[in-house]
């Protein structure tokens, strides 16, 4: 199943812990699109991914930074 | 002392990671113990972290990392970062065990923190919880006699394990259950940093951070100074996340008790400062170059409004005999009127009195 969530103008580590407790809360193999605009996601939120085992599928850097997460 | 953990069963602490040096060791150590080691991290609100090198354009070179993430990627271990923003607002209120030299409230943020970790371990059943702290490496939340009152405050009583210190310390329980190897945990105490820099040698420990005063701008005279400006003029120590994180942006300027000027230093401020323009009464240069500002209060008259064009036009391109031409936007709530325009003639540097600028 396919999430999204709006992170547009939180400051890190705001984002990551949206992120964290989204990914929380769905299953195993559930897609979270974040959409961010602070900078510092561009390290945080793949730094957490890796760390705590999750996939980043995707980073797209346009008007926004858009991540798309699969949860393992 | 009884029997080491079996390898088959290993015991689950969890670590309080700043992303400094001292807590990445104490995790290290048990690492070395072949302990399952998660971090946990608290954000405050207060924290000093990568997102306030991300404001500033200057501080462009530095690494934007978040040091607590950067330090769990180190270790392989997981991080749980926690947000207490607003549980901690009481702490930094109304401290039990009063504040430091500034406005920090270190003794009950460590006792809060624990507690929450404690909770935390329970809910997720680990078996201890494990910090960075060395006796006297603080002169307030880590002086030797306040190791026992924040393990019994916050609850965590004796599966509190001090790692880098734990040799003169009273014995907890993952050392007298055996879950921990106790002669190969340390005795650290003092303020000087020399026994910890030698063993991120011994582990091969190359980067870490060292912040000055550590990870929270509480620690900081100008921030507290500017915090304390914040709740004498509101009348109230009520804030809210937005107003600590303006705190550390921009130069702070009162001229008079009902409003102050937040002007942008540079680019990356000004970006950040944009953010905020829908909460505050905001100051745009029209016909010169130079930053934007908010105003954080209440403007009572025309003059209070040409005042703070005048000091913002102090921090533009214009001379002080130039007419500078300043948008001002309202908030939506304040009247018919969204913006106008303001000619003033800027302040020369020393007409913005010293006195004015909170640091």
């Amino acid at each position: 199943m396919k999430h999204y969530i709006d992170l547009k103008n939180l400051l890190c580590p705001m984002p990551v812990i949206r992120v964290q407790n989204k990914l929380n809360e769905l299953n195993t193999g559930d897609i979270l699109d974040a959409e961010c605009t602070d900078p510092g996601t561009l390290h945080d939120i793949p730094t957490w991914c890796r760390i705590n085992g999750h996939e980043v599928l995707e980073i797209k850097e346009e008007e926004t930074i858009f991540f798309s997460i699969k949860k393992n | 002392m009884q029997n080491i953990h079996k390898e088959n069963n290993p015991k689950k602490a969890i670590a309080l990671i700043s992303g400094g040096l001292d807590s990445m060791l104490a995790a290290k150590l048990l690492l070395e113990q072949n302990i399952h080691v998660e971090g946990i991290n608290f954000f405050t609100g207060f924290c000093v972290e990568g997102h306030t090198h991300a404001i500033r354009k200057k501080d462009k070179n530095k690494a934007k990392r978040n040091n607590a993430l950067w330090v769990a990627e180190q270790l392989g271990i997981k991080l749980h970062i926690i947000d207490i923003v607003e549980e901690y607002k009481d702490i930094v209120i109304n401290p039990k065990h009063g504040y430091g030299a500034n406005l920090n409230p270190c003794l009950d943020c460590k006792i809060f923190m624990l507690k929450k970790a404690h909770e935390w371990i329970k809910a997720n059943n680990f078996d201890f919880i494990i910090t960075g702290e060395v006796i006297g490496q603080r002169p307030k939340s880590q002086r030797k006699a306040c190791m026992p009152i924040v393990a019994e405050k916050s609850g965590a009583e004796d599966l509190l394990l001090r790692p880098l210190s734990a040799l003169n310390l009273e014995l907890t329980k993952p050392e007298l259950e055996g879950w921990v190897d106790r002669e190969k945990l340390l005795g650290f105490t003092g303020r000087s940093r020399k026994p910890q820099f030698a063993l991120a040698e011994k582990f091969n420990i190359e980067d870490y951070a060292q912040p000055a005063g550590g990870c929270c701008f509480l620690t900081d005279k100008a921030y507290s100074n500017k915090l304390q400006d914040l709740w004498t003029n509101r009348n109230s120590k009520h804030y809210e996340l937005d107003d600590i994180m303006l705190l550390k942006v921009g130069r702070h300027i009162r001229p008079k008790d009902n409003f102050k000027i937040i002007v942008a230093r540079e680019e990356g401020e000004n970006n950040f400062l944009q953010g905020y323009k829908k909460n505050f009464i905001s100051l745009e240069l029209e016909n010169t170059g130079g930053p934007i500002a908010l105003i954080d209060g209440k403007i009572e008259s025309d003059q209070d409004l040409e005042l703070a064009c005048k000091i913002l036009g102090r921090f533009s391109k214009a001379e002080s005999n130039d007419i500078v031409e300043t948008k001002v936007t309202f908030k939506p709530e304040e009247g018919a009127i969204k913006s106008k325009i303001v000619q003033t003639h800027p302040f020369k540097a020393e007409e913005v009195l010293e006195a004015w600028y909170l640091k």
